[in-house]
């Protein structure tokens, strides 16, 4: 079986649970079961070609730019925790089928738990490190699903949340260390960079890409410091504990270790780093385990403890260490996941897992008690179970171990590791099953059915077998392994049960006996400890989470407390600052033009900027009076456009300055009159120092730019050129906006037509809201003028009326060839009809308003987008012109230009936009029924006829 | 003549003012023809990138005015890109506000959304300065509109932050702009290239302004730490669909970043040397970490997410402020994965919201919290780049390329720190969301109705199934992203290639015989 589908086959499997979970628990397990053997069947049928020596390869690329590809191999270590993995795993499906209840979303189980195994299957075989790594991060987030798989439980989301910080941190780190890795061995293929110790190891980065790739490891493992989110993991359901958290996962980090020895291990850094931080954990594991009360809480901290125990072996950096390691990898996970299984199983049947509340279950559960005391013993190192073995391989490698010369401390620590061991084993099985039957009990225990305790009786069968028959029955697949771990050919010893009277055994047999005597002395040893003060971890991680969460928070949140005015300063500052950096660090050669003299009229015109400018400042509490004051700034900007003859700039400039002017004030007319005091001292100077210096600074700016010529000819000399001959006009200003640049214009005419329609919508949002209730209850704070449409004013603006649009026609026309166009003429078309509203007011002119402005926006932009697309025709490009004359008869020569159709589209654009937005305005103090007919308060005529009403009646 | 490559401007050009024109009061038919155009858009743009990919550049004369004098757009690789890319994301955002009735709740959302795809286009497509400007106010105005469709105090007030702070923007777009055509007398980007390359070595000052002031103007758009204040309380606060859609707003940003400078203002330019990317890989990290922190530190689901964009823009910046050919081959590779991840990000979000509200705490479970959690997941696992959607790859490929940069080190660190921190903040979220619904303890709150934050409307049933699909779509975008990320990357090496050969670019565009 190709090892690409031995990979898929579990993602594939996790698809059916989720599916299937309709048709049934049973259609759910035995999906994931029956992909869970095929995978394993797929591993096996490689394995005697394994077992020779060859690796099993299957290479595809991915992305073979970055040297990530999907390239898998199996050999000995990959098959070794392949078996591991598939084969408990299968075993984990059928116990679990029986374990959870009806309650529990079985569907989402199965469907995590083949992902989970899927992941760990992809690790194994990866052959590429950086494909590993996706892999190892997917078992990271699968646990975290399957531990928060009880997301009622408070412990459940937390410990899962703990996890995946513990382990996500590690990846993170791992993914570093493995891009270094890669980059020194010149690959991101295991195959190749295994080939590359001496490269690596005389690397620079190696240290650095050591640790970062250790940090992977012992997170994910459980190495001490990061020894204590695996207990907290334990709130899983049990068959997730035992599958992931003792007897695969966790494990992850050992086989990274393990496959990566060839080129890591051998140095005094990965033995100091390494065999250090193994035997740390082994014995404060073993240490912490004896004192747990919780059953699951027990095997979590001896699980710790067994994993340093491997992660001290393979930090040896010896073959023969290696060899126990990868022994010890095959035993534990035989009599860990076993004992986790009689856990559940305890739990499940009694209700608790509390130590405390059991014992007696001997005679209750039989069959219970006899796997739970054969996969104890085991791993407190009784002969001749399986534990024994390779306990004792790792005793006899310990203790000819030196640490900084120390003969004694390995040794030493080891025998107290072991001894913790063999007690918190021995009490495992005594203060569980053993002493009298209780009648307090949460519920009365019985022995399950067949469909629980198969699973962990096969595992203890193989616990027994091993230890009875080693070298038979895993010899050959432990050799297979050690070679692949350390890269070598190794010479082998057999595994024997007896090695003859060894310093090991001596070591074994202290620690069984000491075991023992420590068990018998457990209450008031467990008195002392519970009242001695000593880290919790969870608290502490709780803690570093919580002052994470909350320094994360209040930096956020001071940050972007939503202060606007902070928002633009540091805005200001930072453009000054870097304008300021990029002008001080270049060159210039200074002035090239000379000034112009001051005269009389810019002079005055340049007092009112300045005087205007200043009141603005001053006086802008009043908001009235800035709106007039920026009037002035307005209106001298219009001038001084005219007095550097552009006369195009000044009219649109004026017609824009009376247009919002009128919008503005009409806005004003709902909002306060004056503007509260807000600003503390403080602000007022940062503002004043940004406003000056921002001001200086463009100013300045703007003046170095008068001052000095441009570098090259501009573009503009094209436009002077060509705006009769190519664009058919005069006014060059108009034949940029309407030909040279009209694309820019077609865009510009939209960005307007737009903001009309969004005030246009916010009014309709904000008038569906209370907001119109307090506007139409509003209390003017002003007396209003009684007379709201005066006459004179209505008479005069309908004279005007005709006169303005005439005007506008004209500026339309003219435009081509003089100062006017679409844009100046729109305008004025739009103050014309805003005169009619403001003097007969919104209702009566809303009345006779029967185009409506939404179309005329629209139709705008489609005349001008449909004069451009005209030019498609002639097979010329978006917005070509044409242009030509025609001579009508008795008149003279007149122009056409389809440029004028353009600014046709303009016009309409910008009669709607404007007239569009001040409708939606005006709507906010419209009252309904408010209306008179008639177009203005006052009108003799009417009264007249009222008058005569009134007399005939 | 070729007029392709305008019809993805003119085509939301002409769908836009007829909407508003004829069927503005027909939600049906505002709805057909908004998807129609869409769909039109999606081919237009698509055979438009085959044919960028071929390699060709082509150029479009507006109103047959050859170059510089008069306005071109540009099709090369990566303008076929991002048009595309616009397009898809676009479809999505579409039916996803059509399926859960968003564009119902305000007026003229078709029009302002085909105006915004317009002006999002154009800036993809021009190769003028000015007419970049002009496509700026194009989608800064209709994405104002859009971003505070259907009101509401809360959206209108970051609505106004919003704008005004753009607006500051494109006043030193403007101010920007004058410089660089006071000095070098030319507006076409192309044209701009050629005279930034000989401008005289002794009057640098004044464009060297100008340079640093635009990209100010394209930090602001990307919203690059310190000139991102504006987006956290308007992406937060827009209507999903919107924010969804403005995702590739950001990009706009990123994407005239790369532009200019690699065209105009490119790497190897004497003028503007310790310039631009010098302060912008800071500028970048600096946006990680408030974005990540951000991520962790929100107390609202939308808020969270307009963080996580945040975060995802600064690791885009980081890789395109090396401006090397493989970092900016890991960009685009980035913006990509980026654009489609944030987008999902926002409508699951908003699924998340519709159903219970705002806050990152404790509420009842919700109707669909089993598949929302699923698109959650997926959602996250992209945000926060971990194995095995695209986001892992695109940060390997950021890490990768940052190799051999100045501050690799900070870079690496940053990246990963980061990583880890956005991690715990949506492990957080997910956890309060969807976790805690089910604790005996949540069970019995009460329900979310009328809670500030989000007033559900009284009268709404259920809430309906079907705008999960085209969240469900960008998750399948995702997943393809990863699994041909070879493919992808193999275009995005050629975009880069043909960004560090500007030269072509030019001789395409000012119609010079290739030398």
């Amino acid at each position: 079986m190709s090892l690409f589908l031995i990979a898929a086959l579990p993602f594939l499997g996790a698809v059916f649970p989720a599916l299937l979970i309709r048709a049934g628990r049973n259609a759910c397990s035995w999906s994931a079961g029956l992909t869970t053997a095929l995978a394993l069947v797929g591993v096996l049928l490689h394995a005697p070609a394994v077992m020779r020596g060859e690796v099993i390869q299957a290479r595809a690329d991915w992305l073979p730019g970055l040297g990530l590809n999907a390239n898998f191999f199996m050999d000995g270590l990959g098959m070794l925790f392949a078996i591991l993995i598939l084969g408990i795993g299968l075993l984990i499906i059928i116990y679990a089928r029986n374990y959870l209840s009806r309650e529990d979303p079985m569907g989402n189980f199965y469907a995590y738990l083949l992902l989970f195994q899927g992941a760990m299957v992809g690790i194994v075989l990866s052959d590429n490190i950086l494909l590993l790594v996706i892999f190892w991060e997917l078992t990271s987030l699968s646990s975290f699903l399957l531990i928060g798989y009880w997301r009622h439980l408070p412990e459940g989301r937390q410990g899962a949340r703990m996890a995946l910080a513990v382990t996500g941190a590690g990846g993170l780190a791992l993914i570093g260390g493995v891009l270094l890795l890669g980059h020194i061995a010149g690959s991101y293929d295991l195959t190749v960079i295994l080939q590359q110790k001496d490269v690596v190891q005389e690397s620079p980065l190696y240290l650095t890409a050591l640790i970062l790739i250790l940090l992977g490891c012992f997170t994910k493992s459980a190495q001490f410091p990061f020894h204590f989110w695996l207990p907290h993991a334990m709130a899983a359901p049990t068959p997730v504990s035992a599958y992931l958290h003792s007897a695969t996962m966790v494990k992850a980090g050992l086989f990274l270790m393990a496959r990566l020895w060839p080129v890591l291990a051998g140095t005094p850094e990965w033995f100091y780093i390494v065999a250090t931080a193994g035997l740390i954990t082994m014995v404060l594991g073993a240490v912490i385990a004896l004192f747990k009360d919780d059953l699951k809480a027990l095997l979590a901290f001896s699980t710790v403890s067994h994993l340093g125990l491997i992660t001290m072996l393979l930090g040896f950096g010896t073959t023969a260490a290696a060899t126990a390691a990868v022994f010890h990898i095959i035993n534990h996970a035989t009599f860990k996941a076993a004992l986790f299984m009689t856990a559940g199983i305890v739990d499940h049947e009694a209700h608790t897992r509390d130590i405390k509340r059991l014992g007696g279950l001997r005679k209750l559960m039989p069959v219970t008690f006899l796997l739970a005391t054969l996969a104890a013993l085991s791993m407190a190192g009784i002969p001749p179970l399986n534990g024994f073995l390779s306990k004792e391989m790792m005793l006899e490698e310990a203790s000819h171990t030196y640490w900084l010369d120390n003969h004694w401390l390995i040794p030493v620590m080891v025998t107290i590791g072991a001894l913790f061991s063999a007690a918190y084993s021995f009490r495992y099985v005594v203060h569980t099953f053993l002493g009298p039957v209780r009648d307090d009990y949460p519920h009365r225990p019985h022995d399950p059915g067949a469909g629980m305790w198969l699973s962990p009786a096969i595992l203890v069968a193989l616990v027994v077998a091993i230890g009875l028959f080693p070298q038979a029955i895993a010899g050959p697949l432990v050799h297979t392994v050690a070679d692949a771990v350390t890269g070598q050919q190794l010479d082998h010893h057999k595994l024997k049960l007896w090695h003859g009277v060894t310093p090991a055994l001596y070591m074994s047999a202290i620690a069984v006996i000491g075991g023992a005597i420590l068990l018998a002395m457990h209450r008031p040893m467990d008195r002392a400890w519970i009242a001695a003060p000593r880290p919790e971890a969870k608290a502490i991680f709780d803690r570093l989470v919580g002052a994470l969460t909350a320094l994360c928070r209040g930096v956020t949140d001071r940050l972007h407390d939503g202060a606007l005015g902070r928002y633009a300063a540091i805005f200001l500052a930072v453009m000054l600052v870097l304008g300021g950096y990029a002008y001080a660090t270049g060159t210039t050669i200074g002035a090239t033009r000379s000034g112009m003299p001051v005269t009389l009229l810019p002079l005055i015109g340049w007092i009112c900027l300045i005087g205007s400018t200043i009141c603005v400042v001053w006086f802008h509490r009043n908001r009235l009076l800035t709106l007039v004051l920026i009037g002035v700034v307005g209106l001298v900007v219009s001038l001084s456009f005219n007095y550097f003859s552009a006369p195009d700039l000044a009219l649109t400039q004026l017609s824009v300055e009376v247009v919002t002017i009128i919008l503005m004030l009409l806005a004003l007319n709902f909002m306060p009159k004056t503007t509260p005091a807000e600003s503390s001292g403080g602000r007022k100077l940062r503002d004043a120092v940004l406003s000056v210096g921002g001001g200086l600074g463009v100013g300045g700016l703007i003046y170095a730019l008068l001052r000095g010529d441009s570098a090259f000819p501009s573009i503009s000399a094209f436009h002077l050129e060509n705006s009769y001959k190519g664009g058919g006009g005069d006014n060059v200003v108009n034949v940029i906006l309407v030909d040279f640049r009209g694309f820019d214009t077609f865009g510009e005419i939209i960005v307007l037509g737009i903001a009309a329609v969004v005030i246009y919508a916010i009014t309709e949002a904000v008038m569906q809201t209370g907001v119109r209730a307090k506007l139409l209850n509003r209390v003017p704070d002003q007396p209003v003028a009684g007379d709201a449409h005066p006459m004179m004013m209505v008479v005069v603006t309908r004279v005007m009326m005709p006169v303005a649009l005439m005007v506008a026609a004209y500026i339309f026309f003219r435009g081509h060839n003089q100062p006017g166009g679409g844009f100046i003429a729109g305008l004025i078309a739009a103050i014309a009809i805003i005169m009619q509203y403001m003097a007969s007011g919104y209702g009566w002119a809303t009345e006779r308003q029967r185009y409506p402005y939404h179309a005329i926006i629209g139709s705008g932009v489609l005349v001008a987008a449909a004069t451009g697309m005209g030019a498609w025709l002639n097979d010329l490009p978006f917005l070509t012109s044409a242009f030509g004359y025609i001579y009508p008869p008795g008149l003279e020569k007149f122009e056409w230009a389809t440029a004028a159709l353009f600014d046709l589209g303009v016009f309409l654009a910008v009669v709607g936009a404007v007239l569009l937005a001040l409708d939606s305005l005006s709507r906010y103090a419209w009252k309904p029924h408010t209306d008179t007919p008639y177009p203005m308060d006052i009108n003799p005529a009417r009264d007249e006829a009222l008058a005569e009403e009134g007399r005939k009646a | 003549m070729s007029h392709w490559i305008i019809l993805p401007i003119v085509l939301p050009a002409l769908l836009a003012p007829f909407i508003l024109m004829v069927i503005r009061h027909h939600l049906d038919l505002q709805r057909i023809f908004s998807v129609a155009g869409t769909v039109l858009l999606v081919a237009i743009t698509g055979g438009l990138m085959a044919h960028a990919a071929t390699g060709e550049i082509t150029v479009y004369e507006l109103g047959d005015w050859p170059a510089p004098f008069g306005i071109v757009l540009v099709l090369d690789r990566l303008s076929g890109l991002m048009i595309a890319m616009t397009a898809v994301l676009a479809l999505m955002v579409l039916m996803y506000a059509i399926w859960s009735g968003w564009d119902n709740r305000g007026r003229h959302f078709h029009a302002l959304f085909q105006f915004q795809l317009m002006g999002v286009l154009g800036a993809f497509l021009t190769g003028d300065a000015f007419n970049l400007f002009v496509f700026f106010e194009v989608l800064l105005i209709a994405s104002y509109g859009l971003m505070i469709h259907g009101g509401g105090g809360r959206r209108l007030r970051a609505g106004t932050q919003y704008v005004v702070y753009n607006l500051v923007g494109s006043t030193l777009f403007l101010f920007a702009l004058g410089t660089i055509y006071a000095t070098t007398g030319t507006l076409n980007m192309a044209d701009l290239a050629v005279k930034a390359a000989e401008m005289p070595a002794d009057q640098t000052a004044l464009l060297r302004v100008g340079a640093v002031l635009l990209l100010l103007v394209f930090c602001v758009k990307a919203a690059v730490l310190p000139l991102h204040f504006w987006l956290p309380a308007s992406y937060a606060n827009a209507p999903a669909p919107v924010a969804a859609l403005f995702a590739i707003m950001t990009k706009v940003g990123a994407y005239s970043i790369l532009r200019v400078y690699t065209l105009v203002f490119g790497p190897d330019l004497e003028l503007t040397q310790g310039l631009i990317g010098e302060w912008l890989v800071i500028a970048a990290l600096l946006t990680v970490v408030v974005g990540m922190v951000g991520i962790l530190g929100s107390a609202y689901i939308g808020r969270m997410v307009a963080f996580a964009t945040i975060g995802s823009t600064g690791t885009l910046l980081i890789a395109i402020s090396l401006f090397t050919g493989e970092a900016t081959a890991a960009a685009i590779y980035y913006m990509i994965h980026s654009t489609f991840a944030a987008a999902m990000m926002f409508l699951v979000a908003d699924l998340i919201i519709e159903r219970r509200g705002d806050t990152i705490s404790a509420r009842p479970p919700m109707t669909h919290g089993g598949v929302i959690s699923i698109l959650f997941f997926i959602a996250a696992i992209a945000m926060a780049g971990m194995p095995p959607l695209s986001g892992f790859i695109g940060k390997l490929l950021v890490l990768n390329a940052s190799r051999g940069a100045d501050h690799a080190v900070a870079i690496w660190a940053v990246i990963l720190i980061t990583s880890l921190v956005a991690i715990i903040g949506l492990a957080r979220a997910g956890s309060l969301v969807f976790w805690k619904a089910h604790d005996t303890g949540t069970k019995d709150l009460p329900s979310p109705e009328g809670t500030p934050d989000e007033p559900p409307e009284a009268d709404t049933p259920s809430p309906a199934r079907l705008p999960m699909v085209p969240v469900f779509a960008l998750a399948g975008i995702l997943v393809a992203l990863t699994v041909f990320a070879g493919p992808v990357m193999t275009y995005a090496e050629a975009v880069s290639g043909q960004l560090y050969t500007p030269s072509d670019y030019i001789d395409a565009v000012l119609n010079r015989s290739p030398e």
